[in-house]
């Protein structure tokens, strides 16, 4: 049975996931204190836990979330002399003394993203930010999706909050003429943070499946905020139609390609939205990497079977893809998709030319590619080298599984 | 609920965090085997512009040239004893030839002048906060 206090417990939950970015970055901009701003948050959703089962749910939690911690500062900083120093100073510039209605408060999110993701902090203090001011997640919880030790996790927030402190990372969103630059390393980010919760091969599955979700909807709070950006919508695509295929991807502990996949279990929904998210930003007419990655997924995500797949766009968007954002793991995609459409020699033919420039040393994906494609053209003896080459460097069980078993089936 | 301060809800409002104004030191650096002369550095249409850009900005506090590493004299004083030797303090591939301190409002703006610099496109242009 649910209790009145269950469902208070379940509004502020619910409070905490769609406000904490908020609250916060609305207290970093009043403040410039990002511990400051993050405890008086902490503060503001305790007395939302003492005082809302007493006096009901407000009407708007943010605002009454904000207000709070806003009072939260004002009482720590009377505290301390310089904190009163500073009290003193606001007080003389914010001479307004009604509440603002919720509808003129700026949603304060962007700024907080593009600093978090500043090119200046390391990649992984920008991921620990995002997480931790954005997302809300505990430092226990980010340590734990991303298999570091708690004090390390806590030694890097501390240290990317310092930087933006010291070196001076202004807390805004970047002029026009860097956002094409500071976007991309806020979507690279969020991919990432999606990717660690997709990978197999990575921690819990319910942890991986908390953090997926959670890359979807700062993904989905970015495309509301830059509704007029197209790269954002195309990443929101790309993980939408990757998460549709979650469940299809092992099989009792063996990984299923995409050709043994049951398609029948993709997510219908997801597939749909991600489908009509990708369309949205198309119309947009700039592409970008993101676009191309959903618009292949969306190619696969669509068909019927590998064989009424259609091969002829995905070479297309491959090579466009690899033009705008070279990488040898693109060309090996490449390459897949090449012999599917002019037969397998053609593509063995890009994998070995891969092979030679040697970009792709140790990535167990190279043998593997070039195993498969063995296989297909009949070429046993060498396919089952090439198995042996990749099983030695494959990084999960759920991937060696899957190549003993071909080597096994040869 | 009561009446409470606004403090910070239009763009323009106060935090301390965007008043104050930094100090860098950028810390020109390269491997020196491009080592244009000053004379040939000043008729250098991307330096003229750089320093424009500063003048523009009104960000220059100081700056120098350094000379080459050849010029250079390391000192330590080891145990209570001075040990002088010949070359740079540090052996690495990349040398500071010449720094700028300038003060701007934050690391975007630091990184804006710092690109604009001639030494950017072969070398690097370290930048460290001030310690104030």
């Amino acid at each position: 049975m649910t209790t009145p206090d269950d469902q208070v417990r379940a509004a502020v939950d619910a409070a905490y996931r769609d406000e904490w970015g908020q609250v916060v970055a609305t207290l970093i901009g009043v403040t410039g204190d990002w511990d400051l701003a993050e405890d008086a948050a902490q503060d503001a959703f305790a007395a939302a836990l003492a005082t809302w089962p007493r006096d009901g749910v407000p009407r708007r939690p943010g605002a009454w979330l904000t207000t709070a911690a806003r009072h939260r500062v004002t009482d720590r900083m009377r505290r301390d002399a310089v904190g009163a120093a500073k009290l003193r100073e606001m007080a003389v510039l914010a001479r307004d003394p009604d509440e603002p209605p919720i509808e003129e408060i700026p949603d304060e999110r962007l700024r907080l993203i593009f600093t978090c993701c500043h090119p200046a902090l390391p990649f992984p203090h920008r991921v620990a930010l995002t997480l931790r001011t954005l997302a809300g997640l505990t430092t226990a919880e980010i340590a734990r999706a991303f298999l570091t030790a708690e004090p390390t996790m806590a030694k890097r927030l501390v240290r990317a909050k310092r930087k933006i402190q010291e070196a001076g990372i202004p807390y805004r969103v970047p002029p026009a003429e860097l956002l094409p630059e500071r976007l991309g390393s806020v979507l690279a980010v969020l991919y990432l943070i999606f990717n660690q919760g997709y990978d197999e091969a990575r921690g819990e599955a319910e942890v991986r499946r908390a953090l997926a979700a959670e890359a979807i909807r700062l993904t989905r709070v970015l495309v509301r905020l830059m509704p007029d950006e197209p790269e954002p919508r195309g990443l929101l695509a790309l993980m939408l139609l990757h998460e549709a295929r979650r469940a299809t991807r092992t099989e009792a502990g063996v990984l299923v390609t995409l050709e043994h996949q049951d398609r029948s279990r993709w997510d219908r929904t997801l597939i749909a939205e991600g489908v009509a998210t990708l369309d949205a930003a198309l119309a947009m007419r700039r592409g970008g990497p993101y676009q191309l990655q959903a618009a292949i997924a969306a190619c696969h995500a669509t068909a019927a079977d590998v064989e009424t797949t259609d091969w002829l766009q995905i070479v297309s968007l491959y090579t466009d893809l690899a033009r705008i954002a070279p990488s040898p793991v693109v060309d090996l995609n490449r390459a897949v998709a090449v012999a599917m459409v002019d037969g397998i020699p053609a593509g063995l033919a890009l994998v070995d030319e891969l092979a030679e420039a040697g970009g792709l040393e140790g990535y167990y994906l190279l043998p593997a590619t070039r195993a498969d494609l063995l296989r297909r053209d009949g070429r046993d003896a060498e396919a089952r080298t090439a198995y042996e080459e990749a099983l030695d460097l494959a990084p999960t069980e759920a991937e060696r599984r899957y190549l003993s078993n071909r080597l096994y089936e040869l | 609920m009561g009446s409470w301060p606004r403090y910070a809800d239009s763009p323009v409002s106060l935090s301390w965090g965007r008043i104050r104004r930094m100090k860098y030191v950028l810390l020109i650096c390269d491997d020196e085997k491009v080592s244009p002369t000053n004379e040939e550095l000043d008729a250098d249409p991307v330096h003229q512009a750089w320093a424009a850009d500063l003048e523009r900005r009104g960000a220059e506090v100081v700056g120098a040239r350094l000379r080459p590493i050849v010029d250079a004299t390391t000192v330590r004083v080891r145990d209570g004893e001075t040990l002088v030797s010949d070359g740079p303090y540090a052996e690495t591939k990349d040398f500071v030839g010449g720094f700028v301190i300038v003060e701007c409002p934050n690391l975007d703006d630091a990184i804006a002048i710092a690109a604009g610099h001639p030494y950017a496109q072969w070398g690097g242009i370290e930048i460290r906060p001030v310690w104030e």
